[in-house]
C-alpha cells in the first residue's frame, strides 16, 4: 500500500470534512467540449490512486477502432468545491488526465498535449503564461435565436440591466472558486460581454477557462438567459474573440524584456513573435476552430485578418502592449486570433510551440505595421510582404494539414482526427443553401 | 501553542529563525530565574538550550530546569561537535541533542519528534488570526464562520502564512517552503496563488495578506504594528 500524497490526502480529509456528496471527474474532447462523470466519496480514494476507467470511444476523439478503455486520473491539486449556489450538499470537481490503462498518456487527451509543449519549455528553461480575454453573448430566451437582452455600447453604464447583474454574478463566482477576474466589462456589440482573466501558467489557465465557460453558462441558465461563447453570432457587429496574452519566464526574470531595447522587447521575444507569426496561418484552424469562427475574422470588427505585428495598432495579429511603467515582468504578447469556442490547451500549445520555433531557430522579426492593415490595398499587403489569414475552416485546414509543426505539437492523433472531424464539418456546411443566398438569388436568378 | 523558552539571550539567530520557519513560538532567557519570571500562564512548551556558546551556563540552565517541582521537557540541547563527551552522565539532563552547526529540517524533524514522544500536542491544531481560523488536523479553513473551499496548494500556503503571522516572507522563500525547491514555476506562482487565496477571502478579508513592496508578502500586521 503505498503512502498516501499529501494532496490526496487533502482531497479525501476534504470531502468527508465537509460532506461532499458527489465529486465531479472533468476532462475534455478535443474540440473543448467539457465531459464530466460523477463519483462518489466511496470511489474517491480508488480514482485518485488507480483512476477510474471509462470507454474511451464513447467521447468523441478518444479512441476509435481499438475500441479500448482509458483512465480518468484526477489531479488533485485541481480539487475544488463548487460554489453552492442552492445550498444543497457541496459537490466538488477535480480536472482529471486521460491515460491508457497501462498509465502512460492518451494521445487524445488536450491537457497531455499542452504539458508536452510545456515541457519542452521547460527544458530550456521558460516558463508560459497566459492571461486571455474572454468574450461572450447574453441571448434571451431558449438558445437557436440570438436576441439581444439589451443595447448597451462599450462602458455604458446600465444600472438595472440584466446582463451585468449575471456578469457581476458570475465575477463573484469565480472569485469564490479562486479564479481572479482583473476586468468585466461590457463590450461594443448589443449583449456582448468580457471577462479579463489574471494571467497564470499556461495549464492553470486552460483549466480556468474551461471553468469560466461553464460557469457564465450555469449562471445565465439560472435566470432564464442563454450565454454563448460562438465567435461570430450576429452578422454585422463584432464578435467574440479571446485575445490572450502570452510571456515566457526564465526563473523570476520575464525572458521577453530587455532593458536596453528601444522598446524594451528582448532577442526572445522578438523570435518568438516571428515564431507565432510565420506559424499563424497552420495554427489559426486549432485557434479558430469552427466553419463560424471564420467569420469573425473580416475586415470591419477589430477582430485580425493579417498576419502582422504592432505595438499599437489593434488590426494587427500580435500586438505588444506597452509594459506598465517600470514594470519588467508585464512586458508581453497578446495574440489576437483565437476566439473562446476554441479548445484552450490546444490553442497554447499551438502558440507555444510556434513561438518557440522562433527562438529555437532564430527567425527574424520583421517590421512592425505600421499603418492601419485594413486600409491597404492587396498590391499594397503583397508588396509589404503580409500575409492574411486563412479566410474559411477549408483553407486552415489546407494550411495546417502541409504543417509539420502543428502535426508534431498536437500528435499524430489528434492531429488526424482533428482534421477529419473538420472536414466533415466543412462538408456539411458546403451542403447548405444559407439564407444569404436565398434572400439574393432566389427572386432574381 | 505555548512558547519554547530559548536560551541564551539573545538566542543565535540561525536558531530564530530555524524556529520562526517552523512555526514555533519562543521567547528567550538567560537565567534560571529569567525562565521562571518568563514562564508562561500554561507552563513552557519545551526548551532548546544552546551549550555551544556557553557549555557550562547552558548545562547549568538544564539541570534547574529539571529538578523543578514540574521537571521541562521536552528539552534539546544544541551542542558542537567537540562537546559531544560533555553530554556523557548528563543523559537525565535533556531529551534529545542536536548537533551544531544544524540543519533546519534536522531541529525540526528533532522538536517534532520530541513533541510526539512526550505526548504534547505537537504542533496547535487550530490556528486563529481575527476572523481567519485553520483546523491542521482536518485542513478546513474558514473565515468569519464561512467555509473557506481551497485547492491544496490555496491550503498549504494560506496555513504557512497564517502560522507566522507579521513575518515578511519573499517570494522564493514562500516558493521554497511551500512548494518545494522543485517546482520550476517560479515566484510568479507565488504571485498567482495569493491572488486565488485573496479572490477567495473576498474584498472584506483580503487585506488579511498585505504585499510589502519589492519585498514579498505578510500575513496580518507585524508586530511592531508597522
Amino acid at each position: 500500500m503505498a503512502v498516501m500524497e499529501r494532496p490526496q490526502d487533502y482531497v479525501l480529509r476534504t470531502v468527508e470534512e465537509r460532506g461532499v456528496r458527489f465529486i465531479q471527474l472533468w476532462f475534455t474532447d478535443v474540440l473543448g467540449i467539457p465531459k464530466a462523470f460523477n463519483i462518489t466519496p466511496a470511489e474517491l480514494e480508488n480514482a485518485l490512486e488507480e483512476g477510474m476507467t471509462f470507454d474511451g470511444s464513447a467521447v468523441d476523439g478518444f479512441s476509435r477502432v481499438q475500441e479500448s478503455d482509458v483512465l480518468a486520473r484526477p489531479d488533485p491539486n485541481t480539487f475544488q468545491i463548487l460554489p453552492n449556489r442552492e445550498n444543497g450538499p457541496p459537490v466538488a470537481r477535480v480536472f482529471c488526465d486521460v491515460t491508457n490503462l497501462d498509465g502512460t498518456p492518451f494521445e487524445g487527451c488536450s491537457r497531455h498535449v499542452l504539458r508536452r509543449q510545456l515541457e519542452r519549455a521547460r527544458e530550456k528553461g521558460f516558463s508560459f503564461f497566459a492571461a486571455p480575454e474572454v468574450e461572450y453573448f447574453y441571448f434571451a430566451g431558449e438558445e437557436g435565436r440570438p436576441e439581444p437582452l439589451d443595447q448597451g455600447s462599450y462602458f455604458e453604464l446600465t444600472v438595472a440591466d440584466l446582463a451585468g447583474n449575471l456578469r457581476r454574478r458570475t465575477v463573484l463566482t469565480l472569485e469564490d472558486m479562486g479564479i481572479p477576474v482583473e476586468y468585466s466589462q461590457h463590450e461594443d456589440a448589443p449583449s456582448q460581454h468580457e471577462i479579463d482573466l489574471r494571467y497564470t501558467d499556461a495549464m492553470s489557465m486552460a483549466d480556468t477557462l474551461m471553468t469560466v465557460r461553464l460557469v457564465v453558462k450555469e449562471i445565465a441558465r439560472e435566470a432564464g438567459v442563454h450565454a454563448t461563447f460562438m465567435p461570430k453570432p450576429l452578422a454585422g457587429v463584432q464578435g467574440s474573440g479571446l485575445h490572450t496574452h502570452f510571456s515566457l519566464f526564465e526563473g523570476d526574470a520575464n525572458a521577453f524584456h530587455d532593458e536596453g531595447d528601444e522598446h524594451h522587447l528582448s532577442a526572445i521575444g522578438k523570435a518568438f513573435i516571428a515564431g507565432v507569426l510565420t506559424h499563424a496561418r497552420e495554427i489559426t484552424a486549432v485557434t479558430n476552430q469552427w466553419v463560424n469562427s471564420y467569420k469573425r475574422l473580416v475586415v470591419g470588427y477589430e477582430a485580425p485578418v493579417y498576419v502582422s505585428w504592432a505595438r499599437n495598432n489593434r488590426s494587427a495579429l500580435v500586438r505588444v502592449p506597452a509594459p506598465k511603467r517600470g514594470k519588467k515582468e508585464s512586458t508581453r504578447i497578446e495574440y489576437r486570433a483565437p476566439d473562446p469556442a476554441c479548445n484552450p490547451y490546444l490553442a497554447f500549445a499551438v502558440v507555444l510551440a510556434a513561438g518557440l520555433r522562433g527562438v529555437e531557430d532564430g527567425y527574424e522579426l520583421p517590421p512592425e505595421a505600421a499603418t492601419n492593415l485594413y486600409e491597404l490595398t492587396p498590391e499594397q499587403r503583397a508588396a509589404e510582404g503580409i500575409a492574411a489569414l486563412p479566410g474559411s475552416l477549408s483553407e486552415a485546414l489546407e494550411e495546417m494539414e502541409r504543417s509539420e509543426l502543428v502535426a508534431e505539437t498536437l500528435g499524430e492523433h489528434v492531429f488526424t482526427w482533428f482534421l477529419r472531424n473538420k472536414r466533415a464539418e466543412w462538408a456539411d456546411y458546403k451542403a447548405q443553401v444559407t439564407q444569404f443566398e436565398l434572400d439574393r438569388y432566389l427572386s432574381t436568378l | 501553542m505555548e512558547p519554547l523558552l530559548l536560551y541564551p539571550d539573545p538566542p543565535p539567530p540561525v536558531l530564530v529563525q530555524a524556529l520562526d520557519l517552523a512555526g514555533y513560538p519562543w521567547k528567550a532567557a538567560g537565567t534560571a530565574e529569567a525562565a521562571t519570571r518568563l514562564e508562561p500562564g500554561d507552563g513552557w512548551a519545551g526548551a532548546v538550550v544552546c551549550a555551544d556558546v556557553d557549555g557550562e551556563g547552558a548545562f547549568a540552565l538544564c539541570r534547574a530546569l529539571r529538578k523543578r517541582d514540574l521537571p521541562l521537557e521536552p528539552l534539546l540541547v544544541m551542542v558542537a561537535g567537540h562537546q559531544l563527551a560533555d553530554l556523557e552522565l548528563r543523559e537525565d539532563m535533556f531529551d534529545d541533542f542536536c548537533v551544531s552547526p544544524f540543519q533546519d529540517r534536522e531541529l525540526e524533524a528533532r522538536l517534532k519528534h520530541l513533541f510526539w514522544r512526550t505526548g504534547q500536542g505537537t504542533r496547535p491544531e487550530l490556528v486563529e488570526y481575527g476572523p481567519l481560523i485553520l483546523n491542521l488536523e482536518t485542513y478546513q479553513a474558514a473565515i468569519a464562520g464561512r467555509p473557506l473551499d481551497l485547492t491544496y496548494m490555496e491550503y498549504e500556503l494560506l496555513k504557512f502564512l497564517a502560522t507566522h503571522p507579521g513575518k515578511v516572507f519573499t517570494r522564493e522563500i514562500l516558493l521554497s517552503r511551500v512548494w518545494g525547491y522543485e517546482y520550476y514555476g517560479g515566484a510568479r506562482t507565488v504571485d498567482v496563488h495569493i491572488r486565488r487565496l485573496r479572490a477567495k477571502l473576498g474584498t472584506e478579508h483580503e487585506h488579511l495578506i498585505s504585499t510589502v513592496r519589492s519585498v514579498g508578502y505578510r500575513f496580518g500586521q507585524s508586530r511592531w504594528g508597522l
